[in-house]
C-alpha cells in the first residue's frame, strides 16, 4: 500500500464505492481505489481481489476487510465495512417496504416480472464468463466438478455446504495433480 | 412459527452459508433459495425472484438479497440478522488471514487451493442461474428477455443496469401482462 489512510477517509472511500456500485461494485473498487485515490497499485489490486476471491464471503466486503486492516488495523477494516454495507442496507430496507407497500399494484407487479427475468440472466452471463477461462486452459480437471456442482445443487437439491465438503477436497487433489504434471 | 424462532433460524442459516460462499453471495443463491422458499415457507417462488431483482437494481454489493430475504422472513430485525450473519464470519475470517496472507501467498498448497475451488464455486454459479431462470421466467416472453440480458452482457461492456431498466420499462408498458 502506497499510503495509509485513516478510518474516515476508508469510510469514505467504500461509501462512494458502494453508491456508485449499480449493477456490480468491483469496476468502482478498482476505479476508487487505484485510479482515484491511489491508495494500491494496479498489481496490489489485482494481489488483493485474487485473496479476496480465495476467501469465503462477498468479495468486495473482504476487499473492505483487507484494506481497512493494511492501512490501521481493525478500526480501518470496520470504517471500510460500515461505510461499504450501511447505506445499501437501508436503500434495500426501503424498497423491500415499498415491495410489500405496492406489490400487488399491476404496474410495480409486471416491472419486478421483467426485472426479474433480466436479473437472472446477468447471472447466466457471470456463470458464462467463469465458467470459459476454467474449461479452456484446464477442461479435464474442471468440467467434472462444474457439472457434478452443478448436479448435485440445482438438480438433485442437495445441501450447498455438503456438496461442498464434499467435492472440495477431490477438485483441490486433481488441481494439485494438474500443477505437478504440467510443472 | 415464533419470531425468536425465524431470527435463530436466520442466523444459524447465513452464518454458515458466510462461511462456504467462496466466489461471493451468488454462488450460495441456490441455498438461500431452497431454504426460504421449499424448506421454511418464508415465501414463494415469485416473491423470491422479485427480492432479487430488487437487490440486483440496488446500488450496493450484490449479498443484498440475504438482507431482503432476512426482511421478509422477520422485518427490519430479520434484514439485520440475515445481514450479520452473511457478513460476520466471513469477514472475521478475512481479517485473520489478511495478517498471515504474505506468508502463504506464493506457495504451491495456496495455489492449487484456489484453482480447485474454482470449478466448485462454478458449478454453484451456474446453479444460482438455473434456480433464478427458473422462478423469474414463466413464459416464452419473460425467457426471452432472460436470452438477451445474458447476451448483452456476456458479449458487451454496457453496464448491466441498462438491461434491468430496459426490462422494467417493458414490463409496466405490458409486454408480459
Amino acid at each position: 500500500m502506497t499510503e495509509r489512510p485513516g478510518p474516515a477517509a476508508l469510510f469514505a472511500a467504500f461509501f462512494s464505492i458502494a453508491i456508485s456500485g449499480f449493477g456490480g461494485t468491483l469496476p468502482f473498487a478498482r476505479r476508487v481505489l487505484v485510479e482515484r485515490r491511489a491508495w494500491l497499485t494496479a498489481d496490489d489490486f489485482t494481489e488483493t481481489l485474487s485473496l479476496c476471491q480465495s476467501l469465503p464471503g462477498p468479495n468486495v466486503v473482504n476487499m473492505s476487510i483487507v484494506v481497512g486492516a493494511r492501512s490501521c488495523g481493525w478500526r480501518g477494516s470496520a470504517a471500510a465495512f460500515a461505510g461499504l454495507v450501511g447505506t445499501p442496507v437501508l436503500v434495500v430496507i426501503g424498497l423491500g417496504a415499498l415491495y410489500t407497500r405496492f406489490g400487488g399494484l399491476t404496474e410495480i407487479r409486471h416491472a419486478l416480472v421483467g426485472l426479474g427475468a433480466a436479473a437472472s440472466g446477468l447471472v447466466v452471463a457471470t456463470a458464462a464468463r467463469m465458467a470459459e477461462p476454467l474449461l479452456k486452459t484446464r477442461p479435464l480437471v474442471a468440467a467434472p466438478f462444474i457439472v457434478s456442482a452443478f448436479a448435485a445443487v440445482a438438480l438433485l437439491h442437495w445441501p450447498l455446504p455438503y456438496v461442498l465438503l464434499a467435492l472440495a477436497p477431490i477438485s483441490i487433489a486433481a488441481a494439485w495433480w494438474w500443477r505437478l504434471r504440467s510443472a | 412459527m415464533k419470531s425468536g424462532d425465524t431470527l435463530g433460524a436466520l442466523a444459524v442459516q447465513f452464518a454458515t452459508l458466510s462461511l462456504v460462499a467462496f466466489g461471493g453471495a451468488n454462488a450460495v443463491i441456490p441455498e438461500i433459495h431452497r431454504q426460504a422458499v421449499d424448506v421454511r415457507h418464508w415465501m414463494t417462488n415469485q416473491d423470491f425472484a422479485a427480492l432479487f431483482a430488487i437487490a440486483q437494481a440496488a446500488p450496493g454489493p450484490n449479498f443484498l438479497v440475504s438482507t431482503l430475504v432476512g426482511w421478509k422472513a422477520a422485518g427490519i430485525l430479520g434484514a439485520l440478522v440475515a445481514t450479520a450473519g452473511m457478513c460476520a464470519p466471513s469477514c472475521l475470517v478475512t481479517f485473520w488471514v489478511a495478517k498471515v496472507w504474505d506468508r502463504y501467498r506464493e506457495t504451491q498448497w495456496r495455489m492449487a487451493v484456489g484453482a480447485g475451488l474454482a470449478p466448485v464455486t462454478v458449478g454453484f454459479i451456474c446453479s444460482s442461474a438455473f434456480v433464478l431462470v427458473r422462478a423469474a421466467d414463466a413464459d416464452w416472453r419473460l425467457a426471452l428477455v432472460t436470452a438477451a440480458s445474458a447476451g448483452v452482457v456476456y458479449f458487451t461492456r454496457l453496464n448491466p443496469l441498462w438491461c434491468l431498466a430496459a426490462a422494467a420499462a417493458l414490463g409496466v408498458a405490458g409486454a408480459f401482462g
